[in-house]
């Protein structure tokens, strides 16, 4: 296949950004995206050119690294995976593909396509967590039986893999979905009613300070979502913050 | 020949660990504000160690090259982790855990360490339960386990195909509510670059913020390397893009022992190499094998119109299938250990009973699963004599539930369906056994510094059974290295704070920048990844699944050879002060060229065959693993002498006071 690609070239924070125009012939459907890339990059460095800086780490979707808007699309035209699961057999010889980094205000660009999702750390610092220190003498594992339905939910909110997507995918670069699962992780849980209502007012203040937009409830995070996490974990950050708020 | 004092407690195997903590030194809390400890590495080991280590008062800083803590490869594992909690009733104990470790290792690990593995296990659970980790549950509420290889018993702990990503966001959340109480200082996109000894103690790192190109100085008191394995050695393996030896390494080259490098583990369910642009492998969990049969044709001319298209798997009768591991291994059938079942792979594609283009590909099959699981779903339904369509559907189902994310997975990478047809699986490079040499304490031959979870080569021996990766991180972490360390910081409570001005911080970061220098420099003909993958060619054709003493010796050649052609002809493009990625590359690569010489001495070096180090010249009639106990039943520990190639052999014998060695045997 042969590949048109306009992808985003930016030397470092401070500096201005442009799309740049590469064509790559030889592509094979059984390649990767990134792997794409790879074969691209292979190509510049050859013609001693710099190549185009990516995040990827684990590339089999779990890690959260990878983070890509192609044409338009968070991770891509397929749903349910992140770019690194992607496959060139999902375009055509003769595509044109637009590759951009995540926008928001709260991910500024540090070199082409990478950009800084440390915000995201600190809203987890901010509350996401259970306060138990590691003593060997915690109560038995099966002392506190928890509902099947309940530990289920909890653990599909507690997929999220960080990558950013929802806030890619939204015009509004809001961080709720990202920020609800966590809360949602542990508000389904015995173990995280204690400091249930600190932890969703903390998040949020955080989320507010990071510079993240409102939700305006469009649901484009959850189409975006790689692991499909639910809109429903919003609704319920969302109680868990109106209740607290009004415990005061 | 310096002796290698393992520091094993005396005394009964169940009493040894409980002796040790009360007999070792402490730092009182007031004392451990003025003590800093550097952890390298934040995946389940350095994470939980990390947060511990910082809950007890110490002022901690981690470093990791991603951009959060959080995607440490940890992440990345699937299956479980292993306890034994015996909530199945199944006669599972502490001393049964010890046992199976033991022998799954081959009998090539310290029996003092690994029954504290087992002892702390059940701690793991509790805690990750207590810090909310949402393992997979029964209707009645209480935990789930299932079963992995090497075992006959169900310990494994799991949260459907994510248990690492779960447990390592556990050991996130902990790090995060240390971060924001102030202990612990995170440095993410920074790169442990060099160990930094200060009269022959490891007293800080130089480390390059990945973003900017800036050298730093970091000082502490000491130094903990939770650093994960040196699988990426053979370019293509199931671990991330970035996972590296250079923290090891350097430890090496400043005094650390490297432990048993030739042990490997090579995991037989990983979806198998589709062509020459591959950058990675990506693994099948274990789990699979619970449920999925493993086989090929019976017959070399059926392999073959597979192979060429003319015939469908599915359309092959049951008596033309072999399913060669339950022929094989009776006992434990699907479920043997992960050496065994990766040679026994590739015994069978080396006959010429492979299944897919290039000949490397055994069948995964799902469909008896299916249609015994929606029988019974069927069953306890109510329904009355289904036919086959509906109880394959419901069948589809509970696979579904159980391993639907690994099911998509497969799916997306080769556009093929599970459900409907057997998954085409082919053994590749997943962990690595052997790592930097550390006594009881955790403690490298290098006073102060520590390694914790893969990075060192303590508890596997000689393969790793599944679901214990996680944890020994886990154990190492939360609950050894933080006690451990006390006993050795408890001399450290008048030093005040390590300066970084010294002339041992001044020459460690004048080498760091060489260095860089060297790389930037060089005639600039071939890219790092052009000598990656031609090392890794090296690893896997001749110290991969099976080795022999001829072609080890080639290797070791033809490494050196590489490694000097790189030095020379590296092209790195870009600065060095400024984000660079094929200069991080560079650096890594470099590391390995040296790591892949010793591996190959060492594997020539240990005549006969024991876990994952298959020697050729060293089996039984029937293809099984000669071990000899007599002359080998030891750890080998290389102590680096300016070149790999001059490195020194140090032998820690292995003490089996509680378990006779016999003939690992999974008939």
């Amino acid at each position: 296949m042969k590949i048109y690609l306009k992808i985003w070239r930016q030397k470092n924070a401070n500096s201005k950004g442009s799309m740049v125009d590469y064509t790559l012939e030889g592509v094979e459907e059984d390649m990767s995206f990134l792997e794409m890339l790879d074969v691209l990059n292979e190509e510049l460095i050859s013609k001693g050119e710099e190549p185009v800086e990516f995040d990827h780490d684990c590339r089999e979707g779990i890690c959260g690294t990878c983070s890509l808007m192609i044409n338009g699309r968070p991770h891509g035209p397929e749903s349910r995976i992140t770019v690194c699961q992607l496959h060139m057999r999902s375009f055509n010889d003769g595509d044109t593909i637009v590759i951009e980094p995540w926008r928001a205000k709260a991910f500024p660009v540090i070199k082409d396509l990478i950009v800084d999702r440390t915000s995201f750390d600190r809203i987890q610092q901010a509350g996401g967590y259970i306060s138990v220190n590691t003593s060997g003498r915690p109560v038995d594992a099966n002392a506190i039986p928890i509902e099947k339905e309940m530990a289920d939910n909890s653990f599909a909110a507690a997929t999220c893999i960080g990558c950013g997507a929802c806030v890619a995918a939204c015009k509004n670069a809001s961080a709720m979905l990202f920020t609800a699962a966590k809360v949602s992780q542990f508000a389904l849980l015995p173990q995280g009613q204690v400091e249930a209502a600190d932890r969703v007012q903390n998040m949020v203040q955080q989320m507010d300070l990071e510079g993240f937009g409102n939700c305006t409830n469009t649901g484009a995070c959850e189409v975006e979502c790689p692991k499909g996490i639910s809109l429903e974990n919003i609704a319920r950050m969302n109680r868990e913050y109106l209740s607290a708020t009004v415990k005061g | 020949m310096a002796v290698l004092d393992s520091k094993v407690p005396s005394g009964p195997l169940a009493d040894k660990w409980t002796k040790h903590k009360n007999e070792i030194d402490l730092v009182n809390p007031a004392n451990k504000r003025n003590i800093d400890i550097i952890v390298v590495g934040t995946g389940l080991a350095g994470g939980s160690a990390a947060a511990t280590l910082a809950e007890l008062g110490y002022n901690v800083k981690t470093f990791c090259y991603q951009d959060s803590p959080r995607r440490a490869h940890s992440i990345a594992a699937q299956g479980g982790v292993n306890a034994a909690k015996n909530y199945q009733g199944d006669g599972d104990s502490v001393y049964r855990l010890f046992y199976d470790t033991i022998k799954g290792g081959d009998y090539r690990s310290r029996e003092g360490n690994v029954y504290r593995l087992a002892e702390v296990s059940t701690n793991i659970i509790d805690q990750c339960v207590a810090q909310g980790v949402p393992f997979a549950r029964e209707y009645g509420g209480l935990l789930d386990n299932r079963s992995f290889g090497g075992v006959l018993v169900s310990r494994t702990f799991y949260a459907k195909g994510q248990t690492g990503q779960q447990l390592l966001l556990g050991a996130y959340a902990a790090m995060n509510r240390q971060i924001q109480r102030g202990k612990i200082k995170s440095y993410t996109r920074h790169e442990m670059l060099d160990l930094v000894l200060v009269d022959g103690k490891a007293r800080g790192i130089i480390a390059r913020n990945l973003v900017t190109g800036e050298i730093e100085r970091h000082g502490a008191h000491a130094v903990v390397l939770a650093t994960g394995g040196y699988g990426n050695l053979f370019f293509l393996s199931t671990y991330c893009m970035g996972a590296n030896v250079m923290a090891a390494w350097k430890a090496h080259k400043k005094g650390a022992f490297f432990a048993n490098p030739c042990f490997t583990q090579i995991h037989p369910t990983c979806i198998p190499v589709s062509g020459d642009h591959q950058s990675k492998l990506t693994l099948m969990s274990e789990s699979l094998r619970n449920d999925g049969r493993i086989w090929v044709p019976k017959k070399l001319e059926d392999a073959q119109a597979i192979r060429e298209g003319r015939l469908k798997p599915t359309e092959l009768a049951e008596e033309d299938r072999d399913y060669y591991l339950e022929r094989r291994y009776p006992a434990f059938g699907n479920l043997v250990p992960r050496d065994v079942a990766s040679r026994a792979a590739k015994e069978r594609c080396d006959a010429g009973y492979g299944v897919n283009k290039t000949g490397e590909a055994v069948y995964l099959d799902f469909s008896a699963a299916i249609m015994r699981y929606g029988r019974e779903k069927a069953l306890t339904s109510g329904m009355k004599n289904p036919d086959d369509a509906t109880v394959r559907k419901l069948g589809e189902e509970i696979v579904e539930a159980k391993y639907g994310n690994l099911f998509q997975m497969y799916e997306k990478i080769v556009d093929q369906n599970p459900y409907k047809t057997p998954m085409m699986i082919y053994p590749a490079v997943h962990y690595t056994m052997g790592g930097l040499w550390v006594d009881y304490n955790l403690m490298t031959t290098i006073p102060g510094c520590y390694a914790a979870g893969e990075a060192n080569f303590s508890d596997h021996g000689a393969n790793r059974l599944g679901a214990s990766a996680l944890m020994q991180g886990l154990a190492d972490g939360y609950f050894v290295l933080p006690y451990t360390i006390g006993d050795y910081l408890s001399d450290d409570i008048r030093t005040g704070p390590i300066a970084t001005d010294s002339p041992e911080f001044d020459e460690a970061e004048r080498n760091v920048t060489d260095r860089i220098q060297k790389l930037m420099s060089a005639n600039g003909i071939h890219s790092v990844d052009h000598y990656h993958k031609r090392l890794g060619k090296i690893m896997w054709n001749k110290c991969g699944m099976a080795r022999n003493a001829k072609e080890l010796k080639e290797a070791i050649g033809e490494i050196a050879e590489l490694r000097k052609d790189f030095w020379e002809n590296v092209k790195v493009p870009g600065s060095a002060d400024a984000k660079n990625q094929e200069l991080e590359k560079a650096g890594r690569v470099a590391d390995f060229l040296e790591l892949g010489e010793l591996f190959a001495m060492d594997a020539l070096h240990r005549n006969e065959s024991c876990g994952g180090h298959f020697r050729e010249e060293y089996q039984t009639e029937e293809g099984e693993a000669l071990r000899d106990d007599e002359h080998f039943k030891y750890a080998a520990a290389w102590e680096y002498r300016g070149d790999p190639s001059k490195s020194e052999l140090h032998k820690e014998d292995l003490v089996y006071e509680n378990i006779e060695l016999k003939t690992r045997s999974y008939k």
